[in-house]
């Protein structure tokens, strides 16, 4: 058994065979080994919920996989609503000939993820494409959980006199898959922070109430997600250029490539807006946290352009800060 | 702190700043011929801090938004064929032709696209789709021509038989002449490429001071060479004398780099070529020479440039000459956005109404 057979999507014995052997290995809890058509969860109060597909090219990069980063990205989403995420559910579409040493690696991978982040993988589904119909495997994960905080943080509480905290530097995640995709290198390695945002969430809404906003800049970056809250929120933010934390490789890798780092997409990092009063409070819980080491604050909610975001250049300059348009392209000189 | 981190120390570029503040007293237009210079003004906020007496105007400077629509439309159409593989660098993905077509839409509908970060990345590209004919879209100033040479070279001596480069090549000398040609130009200034320059050197741009009287300043592309470029600027029209003068000497040679020359030279002969906006300039494109017509693909049977009417509304040719502020378009932010994009110069990383819609906060 050393690649994926379309028989293994037959629902038949061989796909007993294959849930069995691998997902319920990796996955098992007791919920998930009942193997009723449904799952039943207990859960109580408001429940966040939030699905992703994961199609990342390569699957495997530094610092992660498919599989361990389908488990953060859904719930770090279910986090960012102020949500502790209880169970998830995934949907593997794996294409025929995936060799499963490969498939063991990310369900395995999945599997830690989920005991890091406090999940139970709950549910699942397994489906089998002729070669050629997907690239290699998609994911997609469904994350619930049940929220902690009332009113919740959201994209529409941004308030002028706020403060933008960003947990740590920004770009990895994008510039590590680019670079391992294009088998660029640079002079430093690009890893990327894939990572679980639930426990450190967790701890900020306990010793810091009253976050406005929470969010984890994914795809479109630091700049698309700003552009979201300020226009959820009708208010302008202004950030700080100098600052904003971005590893050097990742700005030299960027600045190689014609790529702005504001941009690239990140997978375990978050931004909060908060009150000023409670700035520094916030400031000292993220920065406690391993994940949250390299937190900032780097700009402020104004009144001035609403729906806009506006970056002070180090030489003192504004700009507007844009949405990205489409994906971005390295240059041509 | 590295060598390039000095060029952007915010405190030395306040302190060339308020120098500048004081010194421009007599009002003038500038204009820079160079995408990355546009990026730059904008990106680093530079625009927003500029003296009152110094306008900034974008030129011409972006490979992707001067060429023409015919090219655009000639290499949509080679997209089209199932024969052909196209290589290309990333700024043309997204470029506007007839009918709103691009290569990406082009790539939906299955045209075979391959997105590279070098001209020699291509001839693995060729090496991988035997079955096919590769085609390197080669647009772009000095700054790529040799190395677009040099892969026509390599290709030769790699044997590789389903190669073949699209020479849109253009030279930005023979586009600066013919802008300062023009009676209704209005600017007092350049700001000159570094990237071309490095290949050609400061000679080339003599013209500019002695036969219009414009000072111009060959600069790299950090801010504090810019406001080196701008207070030099400043400097010559206090004193009356108008030079080219190369302040880029880190990178810039007075002759340039005569390796690259010498491959651009081999491979390459110049034409007159079209301009998008600016029409057919003398001596302003290059063409692959005879003895490398294996190579040529506008010599492959079935490649031609289609007459395509100008896109009926847009304004780049104005902009590109700096006639007209990119918001000045009547289709600015209306009809032509990067989503919607009516001309190049709005969807290039480096074109000027890119820049506008970017960076500007006032809009
Ligand atoms: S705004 Fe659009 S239509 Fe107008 S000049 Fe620029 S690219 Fe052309």
């Amino acid at each position: 058994m050393d690649k994926v057979l379309l028989d293994y999507g037959s629902g038949g014995r061989a796909s007993h065979r294959f849930v069995a052997d691998l997902f319920f290995k990796y996955l098992g809890n007791d919920i998930l080994a009942r193997m009723d058509d449904a799952a039943v969860l207990s859960l109580t109060g408001p429940v966040a919920m939030s699905t992703d597909s994961f199609v990342v090219d390569p699957i495997f990069f530094p610092g992660g996989d498919i599989g361990s980063l389908a488990v953060h990205g859904t719930v770090n989403d279910v986090a960012m609503m102020g949500a502790r995420p209880l169970y998830l559910t995934c949907g593997f579409i794996l294409e025929e000939g995936l060799p499963m040493d490969d498939l063991a690696k990310i369900v395995a991978s999945m599997g830690q993820a989920a005991r890091d982040a406090g999940v139970r993988i709950v549910a699942g589904d397994t489906k089998v494409v002729p070669r050629g119909a997907a690239d290699k495997i998609f994911i997609n994960t469904t994350g619930v959980g049940e929220i902690m905080v009332d009113p919740a943080p959201s994209g529409h509480r941004a308030a002028v006199g706020d403060v933008v905290i960003v947990s740590g530097s920004m770009g990895d995640h994008g510039l590590a898959i680019l670079s391992t995709r294009e088998g660029l290198s640079f002079e430093a390695p690009v890893v990327s922070d894939s990572a679980s945002l639930a426990g450190i969430v967790g701890k900020l809404l306990a010793a810091v109430p009253g976050v406005h906003v929470l969010r984890d800049p994914t795809r479109g970056g630091l700049a698309t997600t700003l552009n979201e809250i300020a226009g959820q929120s009708d208010v302008g933010i202004e950030l700080t250029q100098a600052d904003i934390p971005i590893h050097p490789a990742v700005a030299g890798g960027c600045a190689v490539l014609g790529l702005d780092p504001l941009y690239l997409a990140n997978e375990g990092k978050f931004l909060c807006i908060v009150p000023e009063a409670k700035a520094q409070a916030a400031l000292a819980t993220i920065t406690a946290d391993p994940l949250g080491a390299g937190a900032k604050v780097i700009g402020r909610v104004v009144s001035d352009h609403p729906g806009k975001v506006a970056l002070v250049t180090p030489l003192g300059g504004k700009r507007l800060l844009g949405m990205l348009e489409g994906e971005q392209l390295p240059r041509i000189c | 702190m590295n060598s390039f981190e000095a060029f952007k120390d915010p405190a030395l570029c306040r302190a060339l700043l308020e120098r500048l503040q004081k010194e421009a007293d007599t009002p003038y237009r500038f204009m820079e011929v160079c995408g990355t210079h546009t990026v730059s003004i904008f990106q680093s906020g530079l625009r927003s801090l500029l003296p009152q007496t110094i306008t900034h105007v974008t030129g011409p400077g972006c490979p992707v938004c001067v060429t023409h629509e015919s090219e655009v439309a000639c290499f949509l159409d080679l997209a089209t064929r199932d024969d052909i593989v196209l290589a290309t660098f990333g700024d043309l993905m997204r470029v506007p032709g007839p009918k709103g077509k691009n290569l990406k839409t082009a790539q939906a509908d299955g045209a075979r696209v391959e997105v590279v970060y070098s001209p020699v990345d291509a001839l693995a590209v060729a090496a991988a789709n035997p079955g096919r004919t590769t085609i390197f879209l080669g647009v772009g100033f000095e700054t790529t021509a040799p190395a677009v040479a040099a892969t026509i070279r390599l290709a030769r001596e790699q044997n590789l038989k389903n190669f073949r480069v699209l020479s849109f090549h253009k030279l930005v000398p023979p586009a600066l002449a013919a802008l300062v040609a023009d009676p209704d130009i209005n600017i007092d200034a350049f700001i000159l490429p570094g990237h071309v320059s490095a290949i050609i050197g400061a000679a080339p741009y003599g013209f500019l001071a002695e036969k219009h009287g414009l000072p111009a300043v060959v600069t790299g592309f950090e801010p504090l060479d810019i406001l080196s470029a701008l207070l030099e600027i400043t400097a010559m029209r206090a004193s009356g004398r108008p030079a080219v003068v190369n302040a880029y000497t880190r990178v810039v040679a007075h002759d340039g780099n005569p390796v690259a020359r010498a491959v651009m030279d081999e491979v390459f002969i110049p034409v007159d070529a079209l301009w998008r906006g600016l029409g057919v300039l003398p001596g302003s494109g290059l063409d692959i020479r005879e003895e490398f017509a294996d190579f040529d693909a506008l010599r492959l049977p079935g490649v031609s440039l289609p007459d395509v009417p100008p896109l009926a509304g847009c304004r780049c040719g104005e902009v590109l000459k700096g006639k007209r502020a990119p918001n000045e378009c009547p289709l600015f932010d209306k009809a032509c956005t990067p989503a919607t994009p009516v001309g190049p110069c709005m969807v290039s990383t480096e074109g000027g109404c890119a820049a506008y819609h970017k960076y500007r906060l006032e809009l």
